[in-house]
């Protein structure tokens, strides 16, 4: 079950982006997204595939783990671009039938987010592949760092968003070990309709809920424990350092943004 | 029933960054009514084996045999609840897999799933309970009220209750008292004994293993690497020391004796054997 799931996972290594400021590589990621609406024709795009591959070049991670992060949204992304392609109007029309229309704005249309899809994906799954969930929260909580002003508990959150993450795998192993208890008592997770299925959930589920709960009363306490008492007063033990290689990323991103807005239309 | 692997490999999550090998070349026998004992290091690829016997996990490369059925990596997931019928699995911390509302209802969710009747389940559960050392003022009581020592009996009790063939324990005492450990093993060996019931420990206390095991396997980083009767295993001192798999007491307490300058034929593995071959001894030299 956990097999497929590429997306969202940490892939060691020692690459440039490996080596990133994580608030540098989050930034960017986000940034990106933003940029990638300024593009409308085939020259912005074609300037922003090569940037995404010459990223996930540098990373040095296998293509193929891109691909596959791919198909998990592989049907929203069809649906989307089905859409678009059937019901755009405008330019020559190719082909129509009742409320369906190929149309030239549609074929390209379909092709660009189709193009938008792909290049965000590609580039969200680098930001995961390749920064450490813990490293993620700790940008988080930096970015955030603003929103102190507003009175909004940006520790707390960044507390709960580190424990979360951390318990990720702890999760994901508890999971599949009841899910193995439950089959050696003679559950089938997979056999059935769906009614049938939705119900050999419950044998999961439930004692999924108690140790969740369990662990979590385990590690409040454990924290009491050790003197924790919620966030004034505390101190940093991973600090962040701002590298020039994160300076010359941005530097790009602004380079990306200002050819981009040269090339369109 | 026998269970039987041949040249079983097994490796976790094949052809990705995350391919992790666990099993090496796994070539060992579980014959009917045996206590069969695993033994090595946490890592050395016991979970893993012990998914194999019913199925669970199945080889990448090999095959097991279990009883009549062969598993191998082209066997499709269909039909496999025969298997698991047989071999039930106690896995570390059973509590953990505890759900319903009622301990009854829990005892009686595995034999439900093997198609047999509400009320005999109920009857089952009854009897299980009574096995595992809880009387029938529990049968109603939420399983999540109990203490950990109880839970892990009903969670046992669980198991049980599906009437295997092969009974799998994964640490089965890990985390309990004396007494209860005491209790708990005493009750599996009652179940060898009387009813046939083959038995697969894994297993970190070698005191367990030389009292109750017939044959041992012994696992490191995948690979069997020993094989005997515990008689047999226990007398390679040094290389269990080596392997840190340490030896039973009894056996510890002889050598201690040895150093003294007191000689053993063969090193005892249980206090009593201990105790017989000092008696034996001692009476020698008085004559």
């Amino acid at each position: 079950m956990m097999n497929k799931l590429i997306f969202g996972r940490y892939i060691p290594g020692n690459s440039l982006i490996h080596q990133m400021d994580p608030r540098a590589k989050l930034f960017a990621s986000f940034y990106f997204i933003g940029i990638i609406f300024l593009a409308n024709n085939w020259q912005t795009y074609l300037l922003l595939a090569a940037f995404t591959f010459f990223a996930i070049y540098l990373s040095k991670i296998n293509l193929v783990f891109f691909v596959r992060g791919l198909k998990a949204l592989i049907g929203l992304i069809l649906f989307t671009v089905f859409l678009q392609v059937f019901f755009t109007n405008g330019g020559t029309i190719y082909w129509q039938w009742w409320i369906f229309r190929l149309t030239e704005y549609g074929v390209t249309n379909g092709i660009f987010i189709f193009c938008r899809f792909v290049l965000i994906i590609f580039m969200s799954t680098l930001l995961t592949l390749t920064t450490l969930p813990l490293e993620l929260s700790d940008a988080i909580e930096s970015l955030l760092k603003p929103l102190k002003a507003l009175k909004l508990p940006v520790h707390e959150f960044s507390l709960m968003l580190s424990i979360a993450l951390r318990y990720v795998p702890t999760l994901m192993d508890e999971t599949e070990k009841i899910m193995n208890a439950q089959r050696a008592r003679g559950v089938d997770f997979s056999e059935g309709n769906l009614i049938q299925k939705m119900k050999a959930i419950i044998p999961l589920l439930i004692p999924l809920f108690v140790s969740s709960f369990t662990r979590a009363i385990d590690l409040a306490y454990a924290m009491e424990a050790r003197g924790y008492q919620g966030g004034d007063g505390r101190t940093k033990y991973r600090k962040l350092e701002w590298q020039l290689l994160d300076t010359i990323t941005i530097l790009v991103f602004v380079l990306l943004t200002a050819l981009l807005i040269l090339l369109r239309k | 029933m026998d269970i039987r692997f041949e040249q079983v490999d097994f490796t976790y999550q094949p052809n990705t960054p995350f391919e992790y090998r666990a099993l090496f070349d796994i070539n060992l026998a579980i014959k009917e009514g045996s206590f069969t004992a695993l033994i090595g290091h946490t890592g050395s690829g016991k979970s893993t084996l012990l998914q194999h016997l019913n199925a669970l996990l199945k080889p990448t490369k090999g095959t097991v045999s279990i009883g009549e059925r062969v598993i191998t990596p082209q066997t499709d997931n269909k039909n496999l609840k025969p298997i698991r019928k047989k071999v039930g699995i106690v896995f570390q911390f059973p509590e953990s897999q505890l759900f319903e509302e009622t301990v009854e209802k829990d005892i009686a969710f595995g034999p439900q799933n093997f198609g047999v009747s509400l009320e005999e389940a109920k009857q089952i559960a009854k009897d299980t309970l009574k096995l595992v050392g809880l009387d029938e003022s529990y049968l109603e009581r939420s399983p999540f009220d109990l203490s950990g020592g109880q839970m892990r009996r009903v969670a046992i009790a669980g198991v049980l209750a599906m009437q295997p063939e092969v009974l799998v324990l994964d640490e089965p005492t890990a985390g309990l008292d004396p007494q209860g450990r005491k209790e708990m093993m005493d009750m599996f060996w009652r179940l060898h004994k009387e009813r046939g019931l083959t038995l697969v420990l894994v297993t970190h206390l070698m005191d367990d293993v030389a009292d109750y095991a017939d044959y041992v396997y012994a696992l490191e980083k995948g690979r069997v690497v020993k094989e005997g009767t515990p008689s047999e295993l226990f007398q390679d001192v040094d290389w269990l020391y080596e392997k840190q798999l340490g030896v039973p007491t009894a056996t510890q307490f002889a050598l201690k004796l040895q150093e003294k300058g007191m000689k053993f034929a063969q090193l005892p593995l249980t206090p009593q054997a201990l105790a017989d071959e000092i008696i034996r001894q001692r009476g020698e030299g008085d004559e």
